[in-house]
Parts: C-alpha cells; sequence; structure tokens
C-alpha cells in the first residue's frame, strides 16, 4: 500500500513536520486507506461505574462519523464510540482540541446525523432527523454550550432566553414566568426578577454560563451535554460552576457529559472518565481509577501536562520531552493507532494495527498493544 | 540581580461619562533581569490595563494618572542614565519597543494577519525595529522560527495553515525579533489545551535561559505560575494584594484572596476534596468602597479591613518576609494555612 497523502506530502514522514494541522484536514484520509485502520478485535464492554448512580438514559453503540470533503478524502472525525450516560450521574469526555469529542456531543444533540452506530434514549432506539420524535428528543437532550459570551444574544434579555424555551418545550404550561423565576433560582441568580430583564453585557461571564445552564433547564431534559462549560470562565469562578452542575446533576437527576480537555475538573466531579484521542475513546473507567494510575501512554501524557503546583519552582520540563516523543502538536497517524506517532512505546505493529478497548477490569479498559509496558512506565517513570 | 524595569505608584483609570474607573492603583512592582514575573488575577483585575500602562500601550479614554516606570535595561545601560518610559518622547519610546520591552498579545491566536504569510508578517516586525539588508532580515526570520521549533518550510503558510499552538509560537517568535530584554506576555496560553501548553511553557522558560531576557507573564491562572514563575504578584480590583517568592506564596499564602485563588483548580493528586473557589464576583471600580476591595468576598474581614491603606507589608513569620509583602494585616499564613493545598 502505498503512503497516505494529504496535500501531495506523504503523511507518515517525520512526526513534527505533519503538513496540515488544522483541525478538520487532519484526519483527512483517502477513503481506501481510512478502511484499512479500523480497529483490530472487538472492544470490549466495559460496566460503566456511573450505572450505579441511576438507570441508563442515553446510550450510544458504536458511534461513528465521517465528513467527506470531496476528491474522495474524508475526516473520520468519531470512530466506534460507545459509552452510556446514567440518570445522576457524570461522564467526563477528556481529549485535547481535535480529538473529536465536541462531535460526540454534537451527534447526541442531533446536530449532526452520525454515519453509523446507534443512539438510543431510555431504551428506545433514535433516528435523528426533523420527526415529531426528534422533538421530542430534544426536549429531553439539552446542550451547553462553551462560549457563554457567544451563545447568548446580545439583544434579548435574559427573560426572552428563558420564555423561549419554557414556551416551545413545554406549550402546556400557564405559568411562564413563574417558570422562569424558578429555572434562574435552580441556577442560583437570585433574586431571579433583578436578572430577568438585564441583558447579557450587564452579566458577568459566570452569570451568562448559568443564564445557559437554566436556558437548558427549561426544556426539562434528563441528559445534559455540557461542551467545555467551563473553559471560557476565570479559574476563580470555574468551580463554583462545576459545584452547581454537580447539585443539578443530582437534584434534578440529570444524565451529564462532561466534555473537557482539563482532566483534573474531571477527576473532581466525574464518576466515569473517557478519554478520548483521534476520533477513539483510547481509555475509560472511574474517574479516581483513571486519573491515579492511567494506563494508556496518552492518559498518561495528560496528566503529566496539567499544571502541578506540587511542583514547585523546578525548572519546567514538557511532558513530551521527557518520556513521550516531542514533536509538538501534530495530529493522529492514519493508519494503525492514532497516538503511535507520538507515543515512547510504539513499535511497528502499533503503526499497522489500531488496537481496541481491551478490559484491565470489568469497569476499565483501555485500548493499547502494550497496556503492561504503559502501565509499569507510569509507576517507574514521571512520578 | 539587578532591577530592570521598576514600576512605581502606578495608577491608571479609564475615563467615563459617569465618572473615572480605576483600574489601576498605585501599583509598585521590579522586573529583575533574567526574571519570570508572574501577574496573576481574575478578569477585570487589570492585570492587562498594568502591563499596557507600564509600556504606554493604552489609548483614551485610558490615562496614565500617577507613577514612573523606570526602564534600566542592558542599552540603556551602556551609555546613558535609566529612562522614564512614562515621560518618554515618541521617537524613543519607538526606539524602545520591541528591542527592550516586547509584548506577546493576548489572544495572540488572532493577532495574526489571516491574509499574509507567517513570512511577511516576521519581516514587517524585522524591518521596522532593525536595520538590516534584505537578504539578512530573510535569514533573521527563518532563524526566529527555528528557535521556537517550526520548521523553515513553514515561512510560507498562511496562519489558518497553523495549529494554536504553531501560531503563538509565531508570535512568540515574533516578539523575540529584535532580542528584547522584557518580554511582556499576556495570557499566552490561555487558549490552548494542557498538552500544548505545556510544550509553550517548557519552550518559554529554554528560551529565556538561552537568551536571557525577562519575562512578565499575566494569567489568571494560578496553578501555572506557581511551576514557571521566579515571583508572583497577586491582583484583584486595580491593587496587588500579594507579591512572593513562588514558594512563599504557596506554601506560606497570605493574603485571604490567595488562599481563595489556590483553592480554585482541582488537584490531580491527594484526596479528593469539595473546593469552593472564590464565591461572588468583583467589586465597581466606578465608585471604590475604601479599605480592602475584597471585603465583600472575603471569610476573614473585620471592621478593620475597611480602614486598610493597602500598602504592602511583609508578612510576618514568612520564610522570605523581606521581599514576601502582603496587603493583609489581618490574616496570618498560620492562619489561612488550614485552607492552602497540601
Amino acid at each position: 500500500m502505498s503512503e497516505p497523502v494529504i496535500n501531495g506530502v506523504p503523511v507518515t514522514g517525520v512526526p513534527g513536520d505533519v503538513p496540515t494541522t488544522d483541525v478538520a484536514a487532519r484526519r483527512a484520509v483517502p477513503l481506501a486507506v481510512d478502511q484499512a485502520a479500523d480497529q483490530v478485535g472487538e472492544p470490549a464492554v466495559v460496566e460503566s461505574v456511573a450505572a450505579a448512580r441511576g438507570p441508563l438514559a442515553l446510550e450510544t453503540v458504536g458511534l461513528d462519523k465521517v465528513f467527506k470533503l470531496g476528491r474522495g478524502q474524508v475526516v473520520h472525525a468519531v470512530r466506534n464510540v460507545s459509552f452510556g450516560l446514567y440518570k445522576g450521574a457524570v461522564v467526563a469526555l477528556v481529549g485535547e482540541s481535535g480529538s473529536g469529542k465536541s462531535t460526540v456531543a454534537k451527534l447526541l444533540a442531533g446536530q449532526e446525523r452520525p454515519s453509523g452506530g446507534q443512539i438510543s434514549l431510555d431504551g428506545q432506539p433514535i433516528d435523528i432527523h426533523g420527526s415529531r420524535a426528534f422533538r421530542r428528543y430534544k426536549n429531553q437532550v439539552q446542550y451547553v454550550f462553551q462560549d457563554p459570551f457567544g451563545s447568548l444574544n446580545p439583544v434579548h434579555t435574559v427573560g426572552y432566553h428563558l420564555t423561549r424555551p419554557v414556551k416551545l418545550h413545554q406549550p402546556g404550561n400557564k405559568d411562564v414566568s413563574g417558570t422562569v423565576t424558578a429555572l434562574l433560582e435552580q441556577v442560583r441568580l437570585t433574586p431571579a426578577d433583578q436578572y430577568v430583564g438585564k441583558y447579557p453585557h450587564e452579566l458577568s461571564g459566570g452569570q451568562r454560563q448559568r443564564v445557559s445552564f437554566a436556558r437548558a433547564l427549561a426544556a426539562k431534559p434528563f441528559v445534559l451535554l455540557a461542551d467545555e462549560p467551563v473553559s471560557m470562565l476565570d479559574v476563580s469562578i470555574r468551580l463554583e460552576m462545576l459545584n452547581l452542575l454537580e447539585d443539578l446533576t443530582t437534584r434534578l437527576s440529570l444524565a451529564l457529559l462532561y466534555i473537557t480537555h482539563d482532566i483534573a475538573s474531571a477527576r473532581y466531579f466525574a464518576d466515569e472518565v473517557l478519554v478520548m484521542y483521534g476520533g477513539q475513546i483510547v481509555e475509560r473507567g472511574p474517574a479516581e481509577d483513571v486519573t491515579q494510575r492511567p494506563s494508556h501512554p496518552y492518559t498518561q501524557l495528560l496528566i503529566a501536562s496539567a499544571p502541578d503546583p506540587d511542583n514547585l519552582g523546578s525548572v519546567l520540563k514538557s511532558a513530551n520531552a521527557g518520556n513521550v516523543k516531542k514533536v509538538g502538536t501534530v495530529g493522529p497517524a492514519i493508519i494503525g493507532c492514532p497516538f503511535s506517532s507520538r507515543c515512547p512505546l510504539a513499535d511497528d505493529k502499533c503503526k499497522r494495527e489500531n488496537p481496541a478497548l481491551q478490559l484491565l477490569s470489568p469497569e476499565r479498559a483501555a485500548a493499547c498493544w502494550h497496556l503492561e509496558a504503559a502501565t509499569s512506565l507510569y509507576a517507574g517513570g514521571t512520578r | 540581580m539587578s532591577p530592570i524595569l521598576e514600576i512605581s505608584d502606578l495608577s491608571v483609570a479609564y475615563r467615563t461619562p459617569d465618572g473615572d474607573v480605576r483600574a489601576v492603583e498605585q501599583v509598585n512592582l521590579t522586573l529583575n533581569a533574567g526574571e519570570v514575573v508572574g501577574l496573576c488575577g481574575e478578569s477585570g483585575s487589570g492585570k492587562s490595563t498594568l502591563a499596557y500602562g507600564a509600556t504606554r500601550l493604552l489609548r483614551p479614554p485610558a490615562v496614565v494618572t500617577s507613577g514612573s516606570v523606570r526602564y534600566t535595561g542592558r542599552r540603556i545601560t551602556q551609555g546613558g542614565d535609566p529612562v522614564d518610559l512614562l515621560t518618554m518622547g515618541q521617537h524613543e519610546l519607538r526606539a524602545m519597543r520591541w528591542r527592550e520591552i516586547a509584548i506577546v498579545f493576548q489572544s495572540a491566536m488572532n493577532a495574526l494577519n489571516p491574509v499574509l504569510r507567517i513570512q511577511d508578517q516576521l519581516l514587517d516586525a524585522v524591518h521596522a525595529h532593525l536595520n538590516l539588508p534584505r537578504h539578512e532580515a530573510r535569514e533573521k526570520v527563518a532563524s526566529l522560527l527555528d528557535l521556537v521549533g517550526i520548521p523553515r518550510s513553514r515561512l510560507r503558510s498562511y496562519p489558518h495553515e497553523l495549529s494554536g499552538g504553531m501560531r503563538q509560537r509565531v508570535m512568540i517568535a515574533m516578539a523575540l525579533a529584535a532580542d528584547p530584554e522584557v518580554v511582556i506576555m499576556d495570557e499566552p496560553t490561555t487558549a490552548l489545551d494542557v498538552v500544548v501548553q505545556r510544550d509553550i511553557l517548557a519552550q518559554i522558560v529554554e528560551l529565556k535561559e538561552t537568551l536571557g531576557f525577562a519575562v512578565l507573564f499575566i494569567t489568571h491562572d494560578l496553578s501555572l505560575l506557581l511551576e514557571l514563575a521566579d515571583r508572583i504578584a497577586v491582583m484583584y480590583a486595580g491593587r496587588l494584594l500579594e507579591t512572593g517568592s513562588s514558594r512563599d506564596i504557596m506554601r506560606a499564602t497570605a493574603h485571604p484572596y490567595t488562599v481563595g485563588l489556590l483553592n480554585s483548580f482541582p488537584s490531580l493528586h491527594g484526596p479528593r476534596r469539595i473546593l469552593a473557589g472564590i464565591p461572588g464576583s468583583p467589586p465597581d471600580l466606578r465608585n471604590p468602597s475604601p479599605g480592602c476591595p475584597f471585603v465583600p468576598r472575603c471569610t476573614h474581614a473585620v471592621a478593620a479591613c475597611k480602614e486598610v491603606d493597602m500598602s504592602l507589608a511583609p508578612v510576618s513569620g514568612s520564610v522570605g518576609a523581606a521581599h514576601h509583602l502582603t496587603a493583609c494585616p489581618i490574616v496570618t499564613p498560620q492562619v489561612s494555612q488550614e485552607g492552602v493545598l497540601s
């Protein structure tokens, strides 16, 4: 097989110099090559720890999304992703920019149609298009956007932003203004009547994000998809937001998907962590377990990269420089394991064959050909 | 270590029809040669205004109402007296910029012109501030990209063809074009994810070691600064609340606001704990209340806090007492210790 080519440049050359770094074009590959990248082996079925919190709300099996770029080139943004969201539980989807985590959320929210796989809500398979059933689905699955500055309309008041979804999604509701007040109180914007008439520019970033939460709750959903809900906010108010989200999750028995690139915040309040890289889930398991004993080399890199206040005054080391090859921010490899171009353990097999998730324990799995070596590398390595 | 940039008593106000917004109030901050000083605070705390005010980059309605910024850098000391950036003529100021003091602007990802190639944008900076013949300028630009680890083949790329991390590196390369002695970095890694962020920070430290410039690093993320900075200044509502070495700030935190900041990011190690961040929001700077601006959000506040004069005083009992200063006379490090992450 010839080398895959992007914009006329072969891709399997020096890993540090992948020609396109545009997120979409990164995984752009000719269709024929892409088919060779299918995972080897059946992905393991994991018993989610989140299931202990409540019944299954939303489930996806084998979710796939291929974007066609034309000229026979495709971007395989999401590949064979399966997981469940449970009522009252927080599942965190962790990964860096371009790993496909937002695409997963968009597929679940119905903003994009999956190319393959199944989404089911409360056990009912969902066909995502503009039918009445889909309107019902949207009632129940709501999305919170990352940017509280861009997701509220600057010419409308807080009251307008909340009244509209209440009228749309709760048509029989006679007491709209009472519902709006209750929503504002739910997200702790009190006294509520003070906020109803305000415009977005009169609110701080944190207050705006609270309005976004309230707007999502207006449809009375039981699944909430939060795409980086705190990353645009100041560090000092992030925790307040996470605490609020956790509180809402428990109190309203919501199934929350929390998407982030900050694995420390995932540890802070998620039950289960799914680590995504190159469109695939590379590791999953209980939040505490995954963050304290990461198995996949990518999870290890993520954890080593997080700012560490205990590392006081020492010379700052690049997490990539030590055990993990330093290749900067290049995109994933195209055939074989997506992480193989950056992985210190990668060998020929990794470059050829893409591993599927393998069980480590009933509730934990990772997709790597060298799990034993990776685990011992971490134990005797960076920390 | 010798000081090269001494900001003393600097105040900046934004003139508005409803009165002055006093964004920076009587700030004293010294940057020593070859040092990384972290300036940390929430949005609206005045950290960017401080940096831009000190380098005369603010436009009306912003006005520098008092203070001086003494620069005693290498080229000045070689032949001349220290200069005050705030009273300098436009001509001298232009000569100072880039050669002596360079800035990596906030959201550098969007600071590049989308319709010009990287090469042309770097050449622009080189031509404007260095007097080099054409071929040497080209060579200079290429070597700048080497410096930040971007292959020379990317010279002919447009910004959209580069990843966020690479664009950020180009901005850093551009700031280093004239071999400055002070580099001000305003939230240089805020929009990047953690792996790239760490790469870039490590690179900044490496470049600093080789080229010997001093860095004023502005961010809202204290956890970054603890690892990166030699000294940290914590800013709130236009004032400095605490300054000290990273170690002092972390181990002997003196100001309740700093304690709050330290409790604002979840840790990856140790037991999982419920953290609260800092409830409430910053005060309105148009009509500041007397005394400490943090009083409404402070859990330790007493009546006397409304009369504190907000000057920095050495922290009693701290190891680095002479250099560890706080504006809070009420709380001693021993009291705040329990709130600090261990």
